[in-house]
């Protein structure tokens, strides 16, 4: 991909971002942190340490209760609703643990519903979905359903769903969890091949050797970034 | 570069935040499809409910529907023509009976086809002598001048009518009720029965009189024989008049100064056909108990599709916060789980309109009549289901909405 790193604007940039859960919760306390275009960055710490907390804010799924979140050059503080929904379903891929896919549908059929709100006609999105799982390999798996594909080729599935309408910002979180280690280390060399492509990744675990092949590293500690190492 | 990413669209946004999350109406209706398709079962049984609450409602309206098509079919076979005169009162309130000579200066009317009397001569009839007098059935002696049955449309089951005007002979006809009553189904000859102290000989059976159910619960004698036994003044008690199809109306005003040129005002001149068309009509209100049965087994459906779809929604948490995260708007969810409940509901209705129509063919061949079942009900039976199913998916649809997308994801 010709996309100049240095040149690109921040893909995410979070400013002094507090998050406050009903009941007092603090789950981030003043977190500022940028991630450029085209950068792979880790999130590693342990579990309650506001890692997914850090990218449901990333992925516009939640509202920060205070500080400035800007995703995908969109100052999220002054969208409405349906702006951020906009932006997620054009510029951001999650990838999510427990795959999150629906056993009713084709492998194909559930990659496709990854543009379903892009406003693309299911022919295209089909067209678009068989690329994709060419990409990752399930080029001959397209009919199978969730419930024939083992654990690996479902997240395999899962990051198709999340790439094929080429984001901007790829959110993972914890897509090597239910994974044993063999298909997890394939998994995560597959993200990091894809977002060579073009994307940024975020990606969280808690897993040191996943997390030691991102150039970029966050550590997270009761809500706060303590180390940002690269 | 690998050859996937020439295929696939472009990284570099045209506008940042530019790009909208749409759901056109085609893929909004695949969605809901794909989400009743994933439950069928479930889809089925709550569309059962619908079904039943229509369908019955479909049969109310399809089986009065068909008895009233029936019974303007019957009326209409028998014509529409018919005309009676009856005594009616003077001024004074009391009873003024029809001259003598009504009959034969009706039957010289124009226009006027044919035209009978009939005269009440007070007697009752009894099988037996044996039978105390005041059990009369209810049935009454009339006298006729020998056309009835043609006048008023009522075919012989079995038998013939009094002959002749001139009849001199002992001889009875019975109306169907009456037959019944008297326990006289066929004639081989013997049947008699006991009019006064005379016994006449029963010679035919009469059957239904649809346009003057009256007549069947009488037996007819001649009016020579009522004068001779029973002293029947020549007074008609009611005249039957057949005119012309296309002078009905003009033949009914004339019927009372022609057949009371002292006080027209004191006949009354009636249309049976009128009467029975509004008693048809009359026939459907009988069913608005009916289909408000029909609407508690549509409001038990209703409930059932919406219980269905609270339950959809708390098991599709994952689905709806996966929605959320590829970008669907709360609105995008509200519009498919409204969706869904209607579709279920409307092909519900579609079934019901099925069953409703079933049970109106069985209906209608197992009484030979008519199958009707009215045009608004095609139209109206899966729209009501439509309407029932959004109607019931809004609370479960805005309860899918509100939930948060994080908290949905982690379910």
């Amino acid at each position: 991909m010709s996309v100049s790193r240095a040149a690109a604007p921040p893909s995410a940039k979070l400013d002094g971002v507090v998050k406050e859960y009903p009941g007092g919760v603090q789950a981030l306390r003043d977190v500022s942190v940028a991630v450029t275009g085209g950068e792979q960055v880790a999130v590693v710490g342990p579990s309650g340490s506001g890692k997914t907390t850090l990218l449901t804010i990333l992925g516009t799924l939640e509202r920060a209760t205070d500080g400035t979140v800007e995703i995908a050059g969109v100052d999220v503080d002054g969208a409405s609703d349906r702006a951020l929904a906009g932006l997620r379903a054009h510029r951001i891929g999650f990838v999510f643990q427990s795959f999150h896919l629906q056993d009713s549908l084709s492998a194909l059929d559930n990659v496709a519903t990854g543009m379903l709100y892009c406003g693309m006609a299911l022919r295209a999105r089909r067209e678009v979905a068989r690329q994709a799982l060419k990409r990752v390999g399930l080029g001959q798996r397209l009919d199978h359903r969730p419930g024939a594909l083992s654990g690996g080729e479902r997240q395999r599935v899962a990051i198709a769903r999340a790439l094929a309408k080429r984001p901007t910002l790829i959110l993972a979180d914890e897509p090597t969890g239910n994974l044993d280690s063999r298909s997890g280390a394939e998994v995560v060399e597959l993200l990091h091949e894809l977002a060579e492509e073009g994307s940024t990744l975020v990606l969280i675990t808690h897993d040191e050797k996943v997390a030691a092949t991102f150039p970029r590293r966050l550590r997270m500690h009761d809500g706060e970034i303590v180390e940002d190492e690269s | 570069m690998s050859a996937v990413a020439e295929n696939l669209p472009p990284v570099n946004p045209p506008a940042p935040g530019s790009e909208r999350s749409r759901l056109p109406g085609r893929e909004l209706l695949g969605v809901a499809f794909g989400g009743l398709r994933s439950r069928k079962l479930r889809a089925a049984l709550s569309a059962l409910g619908i079904a039943i609450g229509i369908g019955a409602m479909v049969a109310v309206v399809g089986v009065s529907a068909s008895a009233q098509a029936n019974l303007i079919a019957e009326i209409d076979s028998l014509g529409t023509n018919l005309l009676t005169v009856s005594p009616g009162t003077d001024f004074t309130g009391k009873s003024a009976p029809l001259p003598a000579t009504a009959l034969p200066m009706l039957s010289a009317v124009g226009h006027v086809q044919n035209a009978t009397a009939v005269y009440d001569t007070g007697q009752s009839v009894f099988r037996t002598p044996y039978v105390p007098a005041a059990e009369t059935g209810g049935l009454s002696v009339m006298a006729d001048t020998g056309d009835l049955p043609e006048v008023v449309g009522a075919p012989m089951i079995s038998g013939r009518f009094l002959s002749s005007p001139k009849q001199q002979l002992p001889e009875v006809v019975l109306g169907s009720a009456a037959a019944q009553n008297l326990q006289i189904y066929h004639l081989n000859g013997r049947a008699m029965v006991l009019i006064g102290n005379t016994w006449f000989t029963v010679i035919g059976i009469m059957g239904n009189a649809t346009l003057d159910a009256s007549l069947d619960t009488d037996v007819f004698i001649s009016l020579p024989m009522a004068t001779k036994y029973f002293k029947t003044a020549p007074h008609p008690s009611t005249i039957y008049v057949r005119s012309d199809q296309n002078s009905v109306t003009s033949v009914s005003d004339l019927l009372g100064p022609t057949a009371n040129p002292m006080d027209p005002s004191a006949v009354n001149v009636s249309r049976p056909s009128d009467v029975l068309e509004a008693r048809a009509a009359a026939k459907g209100q009988f069913t608005t108990l009916l289909l408000g049965l029909g609407a508690v087994a549509l409001l038990v459906g209703a409930i059932g599709i919406a219980n269905i779809m609270v339950i959809s929604v708390l098991e599709r948490r994952g689905e709806i916060g996966l929605r959320r995260a590829l970008g669907a708007t709360r609105s995008h969810i509200t519009a498919q789980f409204l969706c869904e409940s209607a579709l279920l509901a409307a092909i519900g209705g579609a079934f019901g309109l099925l069953f409703g129509a079933g049970a109106t063919e069985v209906y209608a061949q197992a009484k030979h009549e008519p199958f009707v079942v009215p045009l608004y009900a095609l139209i109206a039976a899966p729209t009501a289901g439509f309407l029932i199913g959004a109607l019931a998916g809004l609370y479960p649809a805005a309860k899918a909405a509100r939930l948060s997308p994080t908290e949905a994801l982690r379910a």
